[in-house]
């Protein structure tokens, strides 16, 4: 066998095992049963849910809860699924900028003792010059 | 007045630029076919030329009416309503050009506009068949922002950036009642991209993106007209300057993102920085086998699949941004335009065309008669190109996961895919090995190939792997380095730059213009090493330890929250204990314009929706007086910076001023660093909440208090004592005549570890009676002397509360960033002195091919005659 054709095999090789660990390593969309679910069966992989804030008929945000004067790096709120269900979320870092006006938020997490412990927050903001457009903003419980 | 000509002239223009790119690119493929008869060629070359001229200067003059609407401000057109507003220094009106998505296609447009002109002037010979490539390009970069709509088919084709605002919006209120309504005021740029790298990053980025189409054009012009070596030559110098100039544009994005955004890095693996990230690899490995193409037929295939790789990633790169596919996994893309379709067109356009061309082709392609000896140069660069495309390969493998969803999508099915939860760990699992190997080659490779070892002469290889170890081993221990991942990268790196170090010894005595590799290899090594130290030991230095401000219990003692205690709240002049530090929050500042520095913020009045501020006491900074009580200033509304005082251990005092931005028509705060700058560490402070300094004071309900003199009472949970009522001849704000009394109270509030003097006043004028209340921030306190009553003597106070003012704030050490920069300064100088090198055997070959052929001509002559 010729040099080349070793190498060639090697690169498949390694090329095969990145798509792999990629597909090993990617997250996915569930809903907050089937997140629930997953971590009764032990599972603790880390899991994107959407869903929008629990907000009342005026528009306010309910069961939201962020006190900086007593702990900064706690917020926990209330996040809707797309199948209306209802979860509290605790998110161990500050409260994202812009989150208030957030019309749709991705929490990046997984559940623990019946709360969703979030270690990230994406947030869709409707941009207010352009109609039915969304603009995203990101929060990240940094780990350094 | 609504300005039309401008907008109307500024389209036609678009539609100019883009017919005639569409006629250069007939002309041009005209003129590079073999099978046009000789005497036309010319007169194609010359009309194709024209068109070429017609074309750059509709480009400039679309260029130039968008810059007109901007900089004068004609808030009739959506985009400088949009992107720019009256108080945006004229700096940073330049980047309200390129702020959305059809100044950025223009900016790129005009920097191919430039290339272009540059590469007809440089080299005759190859004009036609690259300048097909780039008319064609042109022709499509164009059609993004010609913004014509197809009468019948309602099919849009492009985006202009010349629309007004009704025409855009015609449904909103204003337009009903005054359809000649202009804005007074835009929306001004988003106050993070306000920011010199801002005006300068993506000019260089888009340069770069542009310059990675003269590689790709060389090599499609190589297999078109069957010079399949030659191409290699002027495609090198060029390959190289773009992977100066889009390694420069990534770099200094990231430098922005270190310096502006909160996001606490320099790096975040984010879709859009991996997709500029990824051409840059790929274009690097293209010019490694480019300058190993001549020898090896191998290497030679693999510069034609490289080149045509970086190009079509670039388009990829740009569909990805801008077509929406990303949706909310980026931070930063576009918001999509319905210019999908169009991109997907352009893209797979140039997919078929090229790699069509490349299999037509394959067969007359030479290839090695005998297999390449382990001993070579060849094989180790060889290597080294083919581990910069797995890396590259990985990075675009996972940022693609939405596109994954799109295309399941579109054939029925649903996948749910989302991108790694932990993104920094997936990408580091891989890149650090990668990388730990590619340096290691480009010390090995360099060896090979000046020919310091071979066969033979392995041996020549020791001294430089000694020396590494022995450093790295004093490194290890000294920085205290456990992790078996940075041993071998900071080992590997620091093999690189004792290796390339060696070479460079011994090459700069002979020929300092060959030392470009070696520069450029120890350039990326020392970013490396900056880049495991920065990121890897990156201290917390807010840690919450006070323990007094944690109330849920289970967590503090849950000891793997520790990560989740990195934030501070500071209050106004309360010291609080952070790690080494001891921190106080001082004051909130704000930013003069024609005043250097930042000026507390209760100097100025600050007027509502304007950039200006009413001085209410003369400005003196630096011992200098700018400005006297009462003058107007100019400052820049948005910004608010934090002065946080450190003291350290030693005693020494330093101030940082984080910034927040706080724009009421964007919505919401933006925070950015600032960054005390040691030599072996950074200290980076940013504020992620503030209570809003803009926003009046909230007062509780009056709560009224009779005293006596020395009477000690509470407010707001303080201990407050009436010291002494005194009277007093002055009253600010307060002018008082003959007949006039003022008394003020001195009443003493105790703190923890502070006492403030609060004192009210009570002014009896022209028998009035005026209450002079007193505003304490530090406490949240106001008290008004209400009331004297001469029989008891006892005296009245009305007290307020507010919240007290409050910070957010994290901050963290980074140590040898400085590795890093000056790694980047390093690879910068290697990559000027490769691109000078082979500019300079261009431009020698092309004189001698041309001394040649005008020879060649003159001999010719007496014979045809």
């Amino acid at each position: 066998m010729k040099k080349i054709q070793i190498f060639g095999l090697v690169i498949v090789a390694v090329a095969i095992g990145i798509i792999v660990s990629t597909a090993g390593d990617a997250s996915t969309y569930v809903d907050f049963s089937k997140a629930q679910e997953m971590a009764s069966n032990g599972d603790d992989e880390s899991i994107h849910v959407v869903g929008k804030l629990k907000k009342n008929a005026a528009g306010q945000i309910l069961e939201m809860d962020y006190q900086p004067q007593v702990d900064p790096n706690y917020f926990s709120f209330t996040l809707i699924d797309n199948n209306n269900v209802a979860q509290k979320v605790v998110y161990k870092s500050t409260k994202p900028q812009d989150f208030d006006k957030s019309e749709q938020v991705v929490v990046i997490g997984k559940m623990q003792n019946g709360t969703f412990a979030a270690e990230k927050i994406l947030m869709k903001c409707p941009s207010k010059y352009e109609n039915g457009k969304l603009e995203t903003t990101e929060a990240t419980a940094s780990k350094s | 007045m609504i300005h039309t000509t401008i907008g109307s002239a500024g389209h036609l223009l678009v539609i100019i630029a883009f017919v005639s790119a569409l006629v250069a690119t007939f002309a041009y493929f005209k003129a590079g076919m073999a099978n046009t008869p000789i005497d036309d060629l010319s007169a194609w070359k010359r009309f194709a030329r024209a068109s070429y001229v017609v074309h750059t200067a509709a480009v400039l003059g679309v260029v130039f009416s968008l810059y007109w609407i901007i900089g004068n401000h004609y808030f009739e057109y959506h985009y400088a309503w949009k992107n720019s507003s009256l108080s945006l220094p004229t700096g940073y009106t330049i980047s309200s050009f390129w702020q959305d998505q059809e100044g950025s296609f223009l900016l790129w447009i005009f920097w191919n506009v430039v290339l272009g002109s540059v590469l007809i002037f440089t080299n005759r010979s190859w004009e036609a068949p690259v300048m097909t490539i780039f008319a064609l390009v042109q022709a499509f970069l164009t059609s993004m922002i010609l913004g014509v709509v197809i009468p019948g088919l309602d099919l849009k084709i492009g985006s202009t950036p010349f629309l007004l605002l009704k025409e855009v919006m015609p449904d909103i209120p204003v337009f009903k009642m005054d359809p000649n309504f202009i804005a007074k005021d835009g929306n001004g740029l988003n106050p993070l991209l306000q920011n010199y790298w801002m005006v300068i990053h993506p000019p260089t980025l888009f340069l770069g993106f542009a310059s990675t189409l003269i590689p790709f054009s060389f090599a499609i012009a190589g297999l078109w007209t069957r010079k399949i070596q030659e191409w290699i030559r002027p495609a090198l110098p060029w390959a190289l300057f773009s992977a100066l100039i889009l390694g420069v544009g990534v770099l200094m994005g990231a430098y922005w993102a270190y310096e502006t955004l909160n996001f606490g890095s320099y790096w975040n693996w984010d879709p859009v920085e991996n997709s500029s990230f990824v051409p840059w690899l790929v274009l690097v490995a293209a010019i490694h086998t480019m300058i190993i193409a001549r020898k090896n037929a191998t290497a030679l295939k693999t510069s034609f699949i490289l080149t045509i790789t970086t190009f079509i990633l670039v388009l990829y790169s740009t569909f990805m941004t801008r077509s929406g596919v990303l949706g909310n996994a980026s931070v930063h893309s576009f918001t999509d335009l319905g210019l999908s379709g169009q991109l997907l067109i352009y893209l797979l356009t140039f997919v078929i065309v090229a790699i069509g061309l490349l299999i037509y082709r394959w067969k007359s392609l030479p290839s090695d008669d005998e297999e390449v000896s382990t001993y070579s140069q060849e094989f180790w660069i060889f290597i080294g190109a083919t581990l910069l495309c797995l890396s590259a390969f990985q990075i675009i493998a996972t940022t693609s996961i939405p596109v994954y969803n799109k295309i399941a999508e579109s054939f029925g099915t649903v996948l749910n895919m989302a991108l790694p939860a932990d993104q920094v760990a997936h990408y580091n699992k891989f890149q650090l090995w990668f990388f730990s190997l590619i340096i290691v080659l480009t010390g090995i490779g360099q060896y090979f190939w000046w020919k310091k070892t071979g066969k033979g002469k392995l041996q020549t290889l020791y001294n430089p792997l000694l020396i590494a170890l022995l450093i790295s081993a004093a490194v290890i221990t000294y920085q205290g380095v456990k992790d078996i991942q940075y041993i071998v990268l900071l080992t590997t790196s620091i093999f690189a730059v004792v290796a390339n170090g060696n070479i460079l010894l011994n090459i700069i005595r002979g020929n300092y213009n060959l030392s470009g590799g070696a520069v450029t290899h120890i350039g990326v090594a020392l970013m490396l090493i900056g880049v495991l130290f920065s990121s890897a030991y990156t201290k917390v230095v807010s840690i919450n330890n006070s323990g007094l401000m944690i109330s849920r219990s289970e967590e503090f003692t849950n000891n793997d929250n520790k990560e989740n205690k990195e934030n501070i709240t500071l209050w106004l002049n309360k010291p609080e204990k952070m790690g080494d530090y001891g921190l106080t929050w001082r004051d909130v500042r704000i930013e003069p314009r024609h005043i250097p520095g930042y000026i507390p913020k209760s100097w100025v009045d600050i007027i509502e929706n304007d950039y200006h501020a009413v001085a209410l006491r003369d400005i003196v900074v630096n011992d200098k007086k700018y400005n006297s009580k009462g003058d107007t200033i100019e400052i820049f509304p948005e910004n608010f910076y934090y002065e946080i005082e450190y003291r350290e251990p030693s005693g020494r005092v330093f101030n940082l001023f984080p910034r927040v931005q706080i724009n009421p028509k964007m919505g919401g705060i933006v925070s950015s660093p600032d960054i005390n700058r040691k030599l072996d560490k950074d200290l980076y402070t940013y504020v992620s909440m503030v209570t809003n300094p803009t926003a009046e004071p909230v007062w509780s309900q009056t709560e009224n208090f009779t005293v006596s003199m020395s009477d000690t009472f509470f407010v707001n949970d303080y201990v407050a004592v009436l010291d002494n009522v005194v009277r007093t001849d002055s009253v600010e704000g307060v002018s008082l005549g003959a007949g006039d009394a003022a008394v003020k109270a001195i009443i003493r509030v105790l703190d923890n570890e502070h006492e403030f003097v609060i004192t009210p006043s009570f002014v009896i004028r022209d028998r009035m009676v005026a209450r002079k209340p007193e505003v304490n921030n530090d406490l949240g306190l106001r008290i008004q002397f209400q009331e004297i009553n001469p029989q008891t003597g006892q005296f009245s106070f009305a007290v307020n509360t507010t919240q007290r003012d409050f910070i957010v704030m994290k901050a963290t050490e980074k140590p040898l960033i400085n590795i890093l920069w000056l790694g980047t300064f390093v690879l910068v100088i290697g990559f000027v002195l490769a691109t000078i090198r082979r500019f300079k055997d261009f431009i020698k070959m092309r004189d001698k091919e041309n001394a040649a052929l005008n020879k060649g001509k003159i001999k010719q002559s007496p014979q045809t005659v």
